[in-house]
Order: structure tokens, then sequence, then C-alpha cells
């Protein structure tokens, strides 16, 4: 009993020193590997990958740290990590303030960040975080090396979460494909070659010149991918002809009522889009100290564009355009004229530097439609947007004592006062309805192209090609008008290149004017001919 | 119309040149005339973004050169003109400085095309320009100073990094530019130069987009898949001016991480990355001749002059900027050095001049008229700086005339 015991004793002690002297082994390793991330690229680029081979967790704050640029390095090459005020030592992790002038922050390349990536997938597959796994999963995956097999597959028997699982199984099969096992190779090529992912596929290719053995297999599976992407490239195409289609329809939806219905040339129209962008600049800068309002800024923008430029638009009617009617070519030179003035106001009052425009967090990065078609997620929320407006305005003409205001003056003014409409309030309220369009578009617009004071000289030719190949005076010709250019333009531009497909475009549209003079939808009976 | 608004812009230019050069008047050098130094940058239309700069530069240069007491014992005074981005204009305004305003020395243009307008105008009436940005090269006149990179000065070198062992040793190079005669040059060079690397054309991806183009996404996602193809693969950039934000921003939207498909630009700049949120662009990479992140004695007095004239200590340089410096102190030095300002005396005065540039080493102008500078390579920063991950060691001498063009072999070098 007595001895028996004694040995247990022993064992314990012994287990408990080997398990006490392990940490003392890996963080004698790590504290070798340390110093080597505030080196040069070469030694950096050694020293993460040997941190990530550890897998000592305690690399991970300083590889963290150094991949967001907030490790710092010493005088004398002791390394501190940056957390908002304070400072820790990167090796005992304890704090440690220095001076700013003390310190010198850690500079990395791509190299080096490459190797970061794959370091704290490595480190990371073990978190408890979900999303951290999926994350880790996905930098092995693009780090690929023969030497993680055997984590990926500890992780893979671990996890439970399906999506992980399956990032985990895609990163393994990658890893399987760059080991020398032969079996493990094939296993990994089947299961690349049964996903729809256009990396796997690259690894597939990249991985032919080095395994003529399985040639074959490789090729099967690729075609095997290819077949799944290509219904996905449609899909992918047809939604950037959309996305196209609605940006064209957001400019140009307020000159279908200005030019549309009121039949003004408003070569300012341009100029109301840029007023409209630099009232969202405007709004977001206001809302920069207020914390709540922060993230509704841009929704804010969008009522605030549209009365700035309404107000402008207004005046504009009621001070130059109303004394114009009638006289087309007059309205053309005087509008050309107010938008270079607008514009170079602009220009003097906010300089002509770009302005930052803040995307909010919902409207960054790529979204994943069912069968997985990737969308980039501002497009996306631009495309609705534009079909919202286009409903609204709409609605606003067919339904509101306004829209029948409207309608009843542009197409017979005469009788629309003799029944006791007040056709100037009425032209002002639809110059100003049109205007305030643009502005609204604008806001959209802030958010995909350059908010500078040329941002309206870019659309006002694309906003009068779509009004007129419409149909002059139809809202719904100006929206198939718009979607349609969007898709044609960007079916032609994979053969034809981007100014090609243009220059096709504009051939076409000339040639369907020459024998539809009135566009695709045009008006008929008596507005026709007001 | 156009009759009108030229009249109004002239009226209106007048009262500007005036309004500039009337409060550096100073009584101690009233005896001789004033020397002229021309600015010719657009300050209205699309370059007007890129060229304003220049133009404060340039006013900049002429103040604090009256603070040391002028030049000769004479008075500097600028003549502004706007060519307004439009490149016939460039040429009237070129010959209404040189005859109407007489100056001296002018300081412009930003675009290739601008430079060929006016460049038949410097010849005819022998005026002198100095011309700061970087530019495709096969060209030489005696009548301008070419004080940016010429392409082995900085689009040879951004290459050869990306297929270095530190730029991610790239096997597939996709070459984009805006459509006009500099990015299709510069490419027509790269690919001469691709080639003789041993990168094939099935290797080569080239597309060019109008002006101001500002849908990337079929672009973007060929990239991509021209990427997918399991090769490495890296972006060139040549897209000029409005272009680039949305360009960027669909490359960031897009996932395209700069650690997979780096991508080098050519006309990218400080002032060009203000207008976005560079979080998702870091590591993508320019090249130039200098960055305001350059550590030197020279750079730190060029960013206070700059901050102090322009009154904001936010305010970026960059490297045309740079160039109109250090093209600046050169002629200067050469002025004094012919002890006149007449053109035949100070051009051979100019060659040969030596200055320690903002780029923190020395630059020489050499005998086909354009400068030894070094080239740097910087990534892309969250706070909208760069990096600077390469340079030279030494100076670079310029290639005005690139061996990578077939027709350039009998051409006499340097």
């Amino acid at each position: 009993m007595r001895p028996a015991r004694s040995v247990m004793k022993r064992i314990i002690v012994l287990v408990l020193l080997l398990l006490a002297a392990m940490p003392a082994r890996a963080q004698d390793a790590f504290l070798t590997a340390l110093p080597g991330l505030g080196g040069g690229f070469g030694a950096q680029v050694e020293a993460v990958e040997r941190l990530g081979a550890l897998g000592d967790p305690r690399a991970l704050p300083a590889l963290r740290a150094l991949s967001e640029g907030r490790l710092l390095r010493l005088a004398d090459g002791t390394l501190l990590i940056r957390d908002g005020a304070t400072q820790v030592n990167a090796a005992t992790g304890a704090p440690q303030q220095a001076a700013e002038a003390d310190t010198q922050r850690i500079n990395i390349n791509n190299r080096v960040r490459g190797a970061l990536r794959g370091a704290l997938g490595q480190l990371q597959i073990i978190s408890p975080d979900p999303d951290e796994r999926f994350a880790a999963a996905e930098a092995i995956f693009r780090s690929r090396n023969a030497a993680n097999v055997p984590l990926l597959e500890a992780a893979l028997a671990r996890e439970s979460v399906p999506r992980v699982r399956e990032r985990i199984a895609l990163a393994l099969a990658a890893s399987r494909l760059v080991a020398s096992d032969p079996a493990a190779k094939l296993a990994g090529i089947t299961a690349l070659g049964a996903t729809a992912s256009p990396e796997a596929r690259s690894i597939l290719l990249e991985a032919r010149a080095a395994n003529a053995d399985v040639l074959p297999q490789i090729e099967a599976a690729v075609a095997d991918i290819d077949r799944r992407l290509a219904i996905r490239r449609v899909a992918e195409t047809a939604f950037q002809g959309l996305s196209l289609g609605s940006v064209l329809l957001l400019a140009a939806l307020g000159l279908a009522v200005t030019f549309g219905v009121m039949g003004v040339i408003n070569m300012a129209h341009g100029e109301f889009v840029m007023l409209g962008a630099y009232t969202t600049v405007i709004v977001q800068d206001l809302a920069r100290d207020i914390p709540w309002l922060q993230p509704w800024s841009l929704p804010l923008a969008v009522p605030m564009a549209f009365l700035v430029t309404a107000a402008i638009g207004a005046a504009m009617e009621r001070g130059l355009i109303r004394h114009l009617y009638g006289r087309p070519l007059e309205t053309l030179l005087l509008t050309f004229g107010v938008g270079m003035m607008i514009q170079q106001a602009v220009r003097l009052a906010f300089g002509a530097q770009n302005r930052e425009v803040i995307s909010p967090p919902w409207m960054q990065g790529t979204l994943m439609l069912p069968f997985d078609v990737p969308v980039t997620a501002n497009r996306l929320w631009i495309l609705c947007f534009s079909l919202v407006i286009f409903a609204l305005i709409l609605a606003a003409i067919r339904m509101t004592r306004f829209g029948l205001e409207m309608r009843a003056v542009t197409q017979r003014r005469a009788i629309a006062a003799a029944m006791g409409i007040r056709t100037g309030r009425v032209d002002a309220l639809t110059f100003a309805f049109g205007s305030g369009i643009a502005g609204i578009a604008g806001v959209a617009l802030s958010q995909i192209d350059n908010v500078s004071p040329n941002l309206g000289t870019g659309y006002i030719i694309d906003s009068f090609l779509v009004v007129v190949f419409g149909g002059v005076g139809s809202l719904a010709g100006t929206l198939i008008a718009a979607f349609g250019l969007g898709v044609i333009n960007k079916m032609l531009e994979p053969w034809a290149g981007a100014v090609l497909a243009k220059v096709f475009v504009l051939v076409a549209v000339m040639v369907f004017i020459q024998r539809r003079p009135r566009g695709l939808f045009p008006q008929k009976g008596r507005a026709a001919e007001a | 119309m156009t009759e009108t608004s030229k009249i109004t812009r002239r009226v209106a230019l007048a009262g500007l040149t005036t309004a500039l050069t009337a409060p550096a008047f100073r009584p101690s050098f009233a005896q001789a005339a004033p020397i002229k130094v021309g600015v010719l940058h657009s300050l209205s239309g699309t370059m007007a973004i890129s060229e304003t700069a220049l133009r404060d530069t340039v006013l900049m240069m002429v103040e604090a050169q009256n603070a040391k007491g002028g030049l000769l014992g004479r008075r500097l005074e600028a003549v502004v003109v706007d060519p307004a981005s439009n490149w016939p204009l460039f040429a009237e305004k070129a010959r209404e400085l040189l005859q109407v305003h007489k100056v001296d020395v002018t300081f412009g243009c930003w675009t290739s095309v601008s430079r060929k307008s006016v460049l038949p105008v410097f010849e005819e009436l022998n005026g002198m320009l100095f011309y700061p940005v970087q530019y495709e090269g096969e060209e030489e006149s005696k009548n301008i100073f070419y004080t940016g990179a010429a392409p082995n000065q900085q689009a040879i070198p951004a290459v050869e990094y990306l297929l270095g062992p530190d730029g991610g040793e790239a096997k597939r190079i996709v070459l984009l530019g805006t459509d006009y005669v500099y990015p299709r040059t510069t490419n027509r060079i790269l690919r001469g130069f691709l080639n003789s690397k041993g990168i094939t054309d099935a290797d080569i991806m080239e597309e060019y987009t109008p002006f101001g183009h500002s849908d990337w996404q079929g672009i973007v996602a060929r990239v991509k898949r021209f990427a997918g193809e399991g090769k490495k693969t890296a972006i060139v950039s040549t897209i000029n001016g409005d272009a680039n934000v949305p360009f960027y921003r669909e490359l960031g939207n897009q996932g395209i991480k700069a650690e997979d498909i780096p991508s080098v630009a050519f006309s990218v700049g400080e002032e060009e990355l203000a207008g976005i949120d560079t979080r998702p662009l870091v590591g993508h990479l320019a090249a130039w001749n200098y960055f305001m992140s350059v550590q030197s004695p020279a750079n730190t007095e060029f960013k206070a002059l700059w901050q102090a004239y322009i009154k904001n200590p936010r305010r970026v340089t960059n490297d045309p900027m740079e160039a109109t410096y250090t093209g600046f102190n050169m002629w200067a030095q050469g002025v004094a050095k012919a002890g006149t300002t007449a053109v035949d005396a100070v051009r051979p005065a100019v060659i040969g001049q030596t200055f320690a540039a903002p780029a923190g080493y020395t630059e020489t102008m050499l005998p086909n008229h354009h400068l030894s500078k070094p080239v740097m390579i910087g990534e892309i920063q969250a706070d909208g700086q760069f990096n600077i991950v390469y340079k030279t060691p030494e100076v670079v001498p310029a290639e005005n005339w690139s061996r990578f063009i077939p027709e350039n072999a009998n051409r006499r070098r340097g």
C-alpha cells in the first residue's frame, strides 16, 4: 500500500514537473524567435514562420500587433505591443511604458504579411470563437503548406460548426495537394474538385506542373469546377450589367422629369448630382462628432440632398429658366453656363481635391447571393435604392395631386390654367422635384465614384442618352433603357474592352434613334404633339 | 458662348495675377524690372485635382525666393494662366505667356498630351519649360527640362520589384491603363521588358479604359479570373486621375488583398489617396521618386515650407510637387551661374546643376535635359501615407529613349 502510494506520488510529481517544463521549453523557443520580428523583412518572415509553427499562444498578440502596425521597437531591441494608450512588453506581457520619441513602429511588406496570415491561421485554428476558426482555415487554405496536414486533421476532428468544418476540409485538401503522400494527394484533388470555388481551381492549376503523374485527375477536377462556375459567371455578368444600369437609372431619373416631362434641356443636371454628393460629405462631416448619429449619416443625407438641390433647382427655374420657355437653344446655353458656374463655385469653396466619403460597414465588402454568386455590397444597395426611388417617383406622378397637376400642365397648359391650376407654381415644383432627384442620385454615386467638382460632367451625356433612348416623357422607357444599356455594355466588355464596348453601345443607340426617333416607348396621342 | 467665357476667364485671371503678386511687391526691388515666372497648370476641369497643388508650389517658391532677396538683385513675379484641362488651350496660353507676358521661364503641364501641345510653341519662340511629372519618355527638346521620371526611373524598377522575391515573384502581369499616350507607350515598353524576362504574351493581360472610368466591376472580376489560373499575378496600373478612386474601391470591395494580387501604380500619390479610405488597400504599391514619408533634412524643410505656405498642417506633399521644387531650385541656380535670365545662356548653365532634393539624394541635371533620380517603392498604409519598402542605393540616370522599344536601337544614348 505504502510503496504503491509513494510510486504514485513520484509519478504525479514527475508528470507535474514535465508539464511545468514543457511550456518553459516552448517559451524558450518563443523567446529566441521573437526578436526576429523587429529585424529586416527576411528575418521577419523567418521569425513569423517559426512562431506560427511553435503553436505557442503567447505569440498571438505579438503577431497580431505586427500585422496591425502596433508593434514597436525600442533602441535596445525590446519589442512593445501598443494597445490603445498602454504598452506591454511582447516577451513578458508585462506593462512597460515608453516615450513616443523612443519607440519606432515596425513596418512590414507583402511577403511578411503573407507569412503572418499563415502563422495567425495556425495559431487561431484552436480559437474558441467559430468566426476566428473560420478565418484561420481560410488563411491556411490560402497559404497552403504540407506541414499543416496534421494540425488540420486534428482541427477537423474537433470541429462541430458545419460552415467552419467545410472550410477546414477545403484547407486540408489544399494542404494535402502539396504533401508528398500520393493517396492524400488524390483525396485532396477529389475534395477540391467537388467545390465551386475559383480559389480551389487556381490551386489545382498551380499543382499541374509539379504533379505530372496525377494530371488526368487534376484536369477532371478543374473541368468539374468550370462547369459549376459557368452558370455563376453568367449571373455575375448579369449583376454587373444591372448594377451599371442602376447607376445610369439614378443619374437619368431626375433628367427624365426635367427634360422628359417638362422639356427643359438642363445641362446643369450633372452639377445637381454633384451637389447631392457634396451634401453627403457635409452631412457626414457634421455627424462625425455625434456618435449616435454617425451610422445614420448616409440615410440622413438622402432627404438633405433632396432639399438642398430642390431649393437650388426652384431658384434656378424661377430666376432664369422660366424666362426662356419655348426657346430650347437659349435654355441649353444658359443651363450649360450655370453648370460651369456651380462647378467652379464648388471648386473654390471645397478645393479641387477629392473629398472622402465614408462607406458604412454594411456597404463594404462582398455578399454571397444564393448559388454562391458574389456581389459587392455597395452595388447591391445602390441597385435596390434606384428601384425604390423609381417606384416613389412613379407613385408621386401617378397618385398625388401634385403629379396630376404636373401632368395637366405639361399636356395642355392653357386648359390647366383655366381649371385654376397655378401653372407657374407647378413648373417651379416640377423642376425642383427633378433637381432633388438628381441630388438623391448624388448621394448614391458618392459611394462608388469620386466626390470632386467634376463628378457631374461624367454623367450628363449618359443621362441624356438613357432618356432619349427610352423615349422622352416615358419613365418606364427610362427604366428599361438604363438596364438594357447597362447589361449590353457589360456583355460586350469582356471581348471588346471597356473603351470599344462603350463605342459599340453609342453606335447601336445612334442607329436605333435613326430608325425610331422617338425612342423605345414613344409618347402617343395628344401628348406626342405637344 | 466660348468667346464670352474666355473673356471673363481672362479678366478674372488678370485680376487674380495682380492680386497674387501685389502683396509680394517690395520697394527694395523697385529699380530693376522683375523676372517673370510663368505658371501653366490647369486650375479648372478634370486635371485641376492634380495641378492646382503644383500652381501653389510654384507660387510658394517665388515667395520664398523673393524672401531670400530675389535673383540677380531682381524680384520674381509669377504669371498664372489657366489652360482649363483643355489641350489646345495649353498651346494658346503658352503663346500668351511667351509673347504677351514675356516670361523668362515657365513651370507647367501634367498630362503628356498637354506637353505635346505646347512643345512646338516653346521651340518656335525659344522659351524654357520645366515639366515636373513622370512620363513615357521618347522625347527630348532643348526648350524643355524634364524633372519627373523617365520609364527606366519608375516603371521598369517597379515591375522588376514585383518579379523579385520581396514583390511576390509574379509570373503573370496585368497592365491596366487609361486610354491615352502615356499608358500606351509605358505598357509597350513594359511588354518588351517582360518578354525579355521570359514572361510571354499569354501571361500578360492588357486593358484600357476611358478617362474618368467609374465602373470597374467587370475588369476587376476578369483580373481575378486571370489571376486564378495558378500563377502568381500582379497588377501594373497606369490609371490616371479620377478613375483611381473607384478602381481601388472596387479592389477593396471584391476582396483583392495585396498579399494575393499586389498592384503597383505609377500615378497614385498622397494627393490621390486623400479621397479614399485606405484601410482595405494596405500593401498595394506605388512607385515614385519621392514619398512624403522620406526621412531627410531636405524633406523636413520642404514639408515645413509647404504647410506654412498653404496654412494647413495636414496638407500632403507628393512626387510632382517635389519635382517642381527641385526644378525651380535648379533653374534658380542656373540663372545665378549664368548671371542673366536669357534662355540661351541659362540652358547650358542648368545642365550639370546638382541639388540635394527632398528625396534624400543629390540629383543632377543631365545633358539629355532629364534628372538622375532615386527610385522608391512604397506600400499604402492605413493612414494614406506610404511605407517605403525599397529604394535604389544610388540615383539612376534617366534614359528617355527606352531600350525596350525596337525603333530606338539606332538612336544615340545619353
